[in-house]
């Protein structure tokens, strides 16, 4: 299991572009990849699981994934969390 | 056989090209019981992947012609069309329930669409639209029908519809459509409007091109006389062919007016501008001679997409045009949208009157995170031309007095972080409602110009809805009720010493013309292909003579009598 916490920077938060690149990422993975905020958690392969949290600004969120690929998994994610302006 | 349709000439122009028909088709679904669930299954995953299929061709269509953030949302449609929290419940409840296909998609996405709508954040509660446009893609392939996808056109077409939305419009590509015919509407509806800012032929209002017209025949839209010709033979073709030849002749006539400035035979000035709805719009203007725009009408900005435009992007926008004006006046109507425009991403509650609604100046006096980003974004674009502010839709001093205020505080904060605004930004308003046009002698103290907004203003006095075709006779431009009204406006501007112009659809009419110069209008904003035309007219009339007609034509009793007047003295 891998998991890493992030701290959304981005003004208009987790919203179509960035979330479309993160469920797309994830899709690519066979690991079952999780992101939690504010006490629920979502299927991170799911666009309107990701969208129905309506994450926003200073938001802190957690992406946990779970399988062989794990921290590749894990690894790409920050990739276009960094890429994408998204949080640190 | 050739077959001629009758319709309302919207927008001037010859089109010859093939039919395409833009159809919002009956999805209608209604609950059966199915035994072979397997095959159902089957069914509606086929169904799911036509639909992918579709997408990937819009979305690479859309990438190379509208550009990568218009083809974004494309990708998340597709995303939707393979997200497991969807598709899984559906095929459960197939499974479980013995429901049709069809049944169980509306049942899950409604459930999505419920709960996206209900979130207290504006941004999620858009994405409830996502779900409702992928979710008709399903439907249609799963009930056989079709639907339209106009970014898909790849051929030179005319656009056959019963109406045609700015959504609709905003997704058509110039370079294919050719021209368009409906079959409700009028002048002065959204569809016509567009045409002319898009220097397309249209004719609207026909009431059957949508039942008459197949998908991909020869049809010809004559938006000189109103007429739609279907199938025309050889002969009808030659003929019409020779008359679009004759048209664009006098359209070269007009262009060499184009660097003219606009004077009366007794040499006073007027000035001719243009209205507009993007960007793109201003090489149009520029190309017909306009010494300004007169009406830019942001709302397109905020259309056609699935949320808010940013600063930064309405930014970009006001600066292009401001550029490309080189200096020229630019006024910019703050966001008009309520009415007959909606935003589906605002979710704003469906309303019985909406032209008496919640809608332009009072949504955003309400909504003030939208209006202050459009107020920043224009500031912030004032110094790279000549930029006037005008609010639609004020109908008491109160309003104007708050919206200039927020402005006010935007710029201070503007300023304040060091960034460049201009101090020569004119602030007016658009005189639409009869309760300013009677108190403009007032309003005239405090606003910078005036400019009169016919359509609505035609259509509250006479309290006719400009949509409704069985009430079209009320709408009357020449009526001497409304040319009083007009009146009132511009004096109480030159008793201030203020500026009026007009930007309604009256502004560039024939008939109007003449009145208006006698009434001592200063500026006449049009649809940018009726300024060489008005500036032909204009040449030959002098404002002096007609001026002295002024109060034979206010105390008028009747439209036909001031248009027979008209025609006899000043059109011949």
């Amino acid at each position: 299991m891998a998991e890493k916490t992030f701290k959304i920077t981005s003004d208009s938060g987790i919203h179509a572009r960035p979330a479309t690149l993160l469920v797309q990422a994830a899709g690519q993975f066979n690991s079952d990849i999780q992101l939690e905020y504010n006490g629920k958690s979502v299927n991170l392969k799911s666009i309107m699981g990701v969208m129905s949290l309506g994450i926003g600004q200073g938001a802190e969120v957690k992406i946990v994934a779970e399988g062989a690929d794990a921290d590749a998994a894990i690894a790409k994610l920050t990739e276009i969390m960094d890429k994408e302006g998204l949080g640190e | 056989m050739s077959e001629v349709i009758k319709g309302i000439a919207a927008s001037a122009g010859i089109a010859i090209a093939k039919s395409f028909r833009l159809e919002h088709p009956d999805l209608t679904v209604e609950k059966q019981t199915i035994t072979d669930k397997d095959a159902e299954t089957k069914r509606f995953e086929k169904a799911v992947n036509q639909s992918k299929q579709e997408l990937e061709l819009i979305k690479n269509r859309a990438n190379e012609e509208l550009g990568e953030d218009k083809a974004a949302i494309f990708s998340a449609h597709l995303l939707v069309l393979e997200d497991p929290e969807l598709l899984n419940p559906i095929k459960d409840k197939i499974n479980s329930e013995g429901v049709n296909a069809e049944f169980a998609l509306q049942e899950v996405a409604n459930m999505f669409i419920t709960m996206f709508e209900g979130m207290d954040n504006e941004y999620m509660a858009e994405r409830a639209s996502d779900i409702r446009d992928v979710t008709k893609r399903v439907l249609a392939h799963l009930l056989g029908v079709t639907i339209s996808n106009p970014s898909l056109i790849s051929e030179e077409v005319i656009i056959i519809a019963e109406d045609l939305t700015p959504s609709d419009t905003a997704q058509l590509n110039r370079n294919y459509v050719k021209g368009f015919t409906t079959d409700i509407g009028g002048r002065t509806s959204h569809s016509a409007i567009m045409a002319r800012s898009m220097e397309i032929p249209a004719v609207v209002g026909t009431k059957a091109v949508t039942s008459t017209i197949e998908d991909g025949v020869m049809v010809i839209v004559d938006g000189l006389d109103g007429d739609v010709i279907v199938n025309p033979t050889e002969e009808v073709l030659a003929q019409y062919r020779q008359k679009k030849e004759q048209y664009e002749a006098q359209k070269e006539e007009w262009a060499k007016l184009k660097n003219e400035k606009t004077v009366t035979s007794d040499g006073q000035h007027v000035e001719l501008a243009a209205n507009i709805g993007t960007p793109e719009d201003v090489k149009g203007v520029l190309d017909n001679g306009g010494e300004g725009v007169g009406l830019y009408r942001t709302e397109f900005l905020y259309m056609g997409r699935d949320q808010l435009p940013t600063e930064d992007e309405q930014f970009e926008s006001y600066k292009t045009v401001l550029e490309k004006m080189e200096g020229k006046p630019v006024v910019v109507r703050t966001l008009d949208i309520g009415g007959d425009k909606e935003l589906p991403y605002l979710n704003l509650p469906k309303e019985l009157n909406p032209f008496l609604g919640f809608r332009a100046i009072r949504l955003c006096l309400e909504e003030q995170d939208i209006f202050r980003t459009q107020l920043r974004a224009l500031l912030r674009a004032s110094t790279y031309g000549n930029l006037k502010i005008m609010f639609p839709m004020i109908a008491t001093l109160d309003e104007f007095r708050q919206a200039k205020a927020i402005l006010l505080e935007e710029k201070d904060k503007l300023v304040a972080d060091g960034i460049a605004v201009s101090d020569s930004i004119e602030v007016g308003i658009m005189v639409e409602i009869p309760s300013t046009a009677v108190l403009a002698d007032q309003f005239a103290k405090e606003v910078d110009f005036f400019s009169i907004g016919t359509n609505d203003l035609i259509q509250y006095t006479m309290a006719a809805d400009r949509m409704n075709e069985r009430v079209s006779y009320l709408y009357q431009p020449y009526s001497p009720s409304i040319l009083r009204l007009v009146s009132m406006v511009i004096e109480a501007a030159h008793k201030e010493g203020k500026w009026a112009g007009m930007c309604g659809e009256m502004a560039g009419d024939q008939i109007a013309i003449p009145i208006l110069l006698g009434l001592g209008l200063d500026e006449f904003s049009m649809s940018a292909t009726s300024i060489l035309p008005a500036r032909t007219q204009i040449k030959k009339l002098s404002k002096a003579e007609i001026a002295s007609f002024k109060e034979t034509i206010l105390s008028m009793s009747t439209t036909e009598e001031v248009v027979e007047f008209v025609k006899e003295k000043f059109m011949n």
